[in-house]
């Protein structure tokens, strides 16, 4: 894929001038005693010094042309990805490793596919935010579908013990809630795919338009985009499902937190 | 002897719920008595692998139950719990999901009846039936396994007197026509008379006594006879 190169120059003045917005948010909690001040506050040194910090690198990486600190920066990717979905799955015994496991699989996979079929090069400038963006809906699939199906199997416990003495295997036995997790972690996504356009322009549509691209070019590049995000979710969520559900169970088929008497 | 309990001491939550018990379970109809929280729903849950003992061990038919197949032993010694906890979909689809993990054939109407409930239930939506009603579907979709033991964890708990009557006859009617054993827990003594020969006493996790239900619960008042020297 070859795009028109274009660029254009944001100087620090207009990023603090855009904080304006945010003072309006952090009155408006105040005012309404929403009690988001000081997170707005933090989300907004933390964006500020996370963002620079990795633009800083993105440069670093984009000049060195190395595959190996690209590799080096998507593992790095994927392991904070799976600390993080970890602390929104906290009902999942031990959702580390299944997360772990399924963001570099849905990484690898997306990835790997794209670069195959040369849909993109296989450089950093590509490699990196399309990495960066599959790493990051994959989480977020991963975090939603897991919690969802740790929230089910603790308030459905009675149902899957019923079941289990019934000579259900443990995977019988959570088999509805599988498919509960699933349309959970996928549904936020693919319900903005159907409304993209209509309701809503997609972030990098809108970054390439702002940077003067073609707005055909725009658009193709986000429907790409759009669908191996498509597929990058369902992977991590599926997996991650998949792999997590023997985490509730012992090996002989019981709830390691059975219901109470 | 159907079950032999020796030594079993098993913790939730870092709580002793039972500590070294002893206990026999012979063929027939037994019953778990004991006070809200004494352990029975835990041992119950004990002899069919549904939960396994920090110590001790569950011996069924001669053999620790660690060495049955987890699976054909909760379809041998099957477990109904003591409140509802249906599948989605029909009656039939509820009595039919045993068998049909286990590849068996089976007959929904006769199980239906032989749980008391009228086999025009079959098509209904299992989620709109009563309490006692569902509670019966709980028991004819354990009965579509052809079990050889039936644990039924306080299985009028939930239920008026009118269901209770029909379910404590239903479960008399199911030893007169079957060959199953049966272990009922319960708190209510009353109700351990009625449906046991052989009653085990649990208080504070330890078996205090058991043994023919008529020589176990001999010193038992009635609720009303004692209600009424209360009063006096």
């Amino acid at each position: 894929m070859i795009l028109a190169a274009s660029s254009i120059h944001v100087t620090l003045a207009e990023v603090a001038a855009a904080l304006a917005l945010v003072a309006i948010a952090a009155i408006a909690s105040r005012a309404w005693h929403a009690g988001l001040e000081e997170d707005i506050g933090i989300a907004v040194i933390r964006s500020f010094l996370q963002l620079t910090a990795i633009g800083y690198v993105i440069t670093v990486i984009f000049d060195e042309d190395s595959a190996a600190l690209v590799l080096t920066l998507i593992a790095v990717m994927v392991v904070f990805g799976a600390f993080t979905a970890r602390s929104r799955a906290k009902q999942v015994p031990n959702a580390f490793w299944p997360l772990l496991v399924s963001l570099a699989v849905a990484a690898a996979a997306t990835l790997g596919l794209v670069l195959g079929l040369g849909i993109f090069d296989a450089t950093p400038r590509y490699v990196v935010p399309v990495g960066g963006m599959v790493i990051g809906n994959s989480m977020t699939a991963a975090a939603v579908a897991l919690n969802r199906l740790g929230e089910d199997v603790h308030e459905g416990s009675r149902k899957i013990e019923a079941t289990l003495a019934l000579g259900a295997t443990s995977t019988q036995a959570v088999a509805p809630l599988v498919r509960r997790s699933l349309r959970s972690g996928m549904i936020t996504l693919v319900d903005s795919t159907k409304t993209t356009g209509l309701i809503f322009f997609p972030g990098t549509m809108v970054g390439m338009l702002l940077a003067g691209a073609d707005p055909t070019d725009a658009v193709r590049l986000q429907l790409i985009l759009l669908y191996v995000l498509l597929g990058a979710v369902s992977i991590a969520a599926l997996m991650a499902i998949t792999l997590a559900r023997r985490n509730f169970f012992t090996p002989a088929h019981q709830l390691r937190e059975p219901p109470e008497p | 002897m159907l079950f032999e309990i020796e030594k079993v001491s098993y913790s939730r939550d870092g709580k002793l719920v039972l500590r070294d018990l002893h206990a026999r379970v012979p063929v027939g109809a037994s019953s778990v008595v004991g006070p809200s929280g004494s352990g029975k729903s835990t041992l119950l849950r004990l002899l069919n692998r549904l939960a396994d003992p920090n110590s001790g061990t569950v011996v069924y038919e001669g053999k620790d139950v660690r060495e049955y197949d987890p699976l054909a032993l909760r379809r041998e010694v099957s477990l109904v719990p003591q409140l509802p906890a249906l599948i989605d979909g029909s009656v039939h689809d509820n009595v039919a999901y045993g068998p049909r993990l286990a590849g068996h054939s089976f007959d929904a109407r006769s199980c239906l009846e032989l749980a008391g409930l009228d086999p025009e239930f079959e098509h209904r939506d299992a989620a709109k039936l009563s309490v006692g009603e569902q509670q019966r579907v709980m028991l004819a979709r354990a009965l579509a396994l052809e079990p050889r033991v039936l644990l039924l964890d306080e299985p009028t708990s939930a239920l008026d007197q009118a269901a209770r009557d029909a379910v404590e006859t239903t479960l008399r009617g199911l030893r007169a026509r079957t060959a199953i054993s049966t272990v009922v827990v319960t708190h209510d003594m009353e109700q351990a008379k009625r449906l046991a020969e052989y009653v085990i006493r649990i208080e504070g996790g330890r078996a205090t006594a058991q043994g023919a239900a008529a020589e176990v619960l001999a010193d038992e008042v009635e609720p009303a006879i004692a209600a009424a020297e209360d009063a006096s």
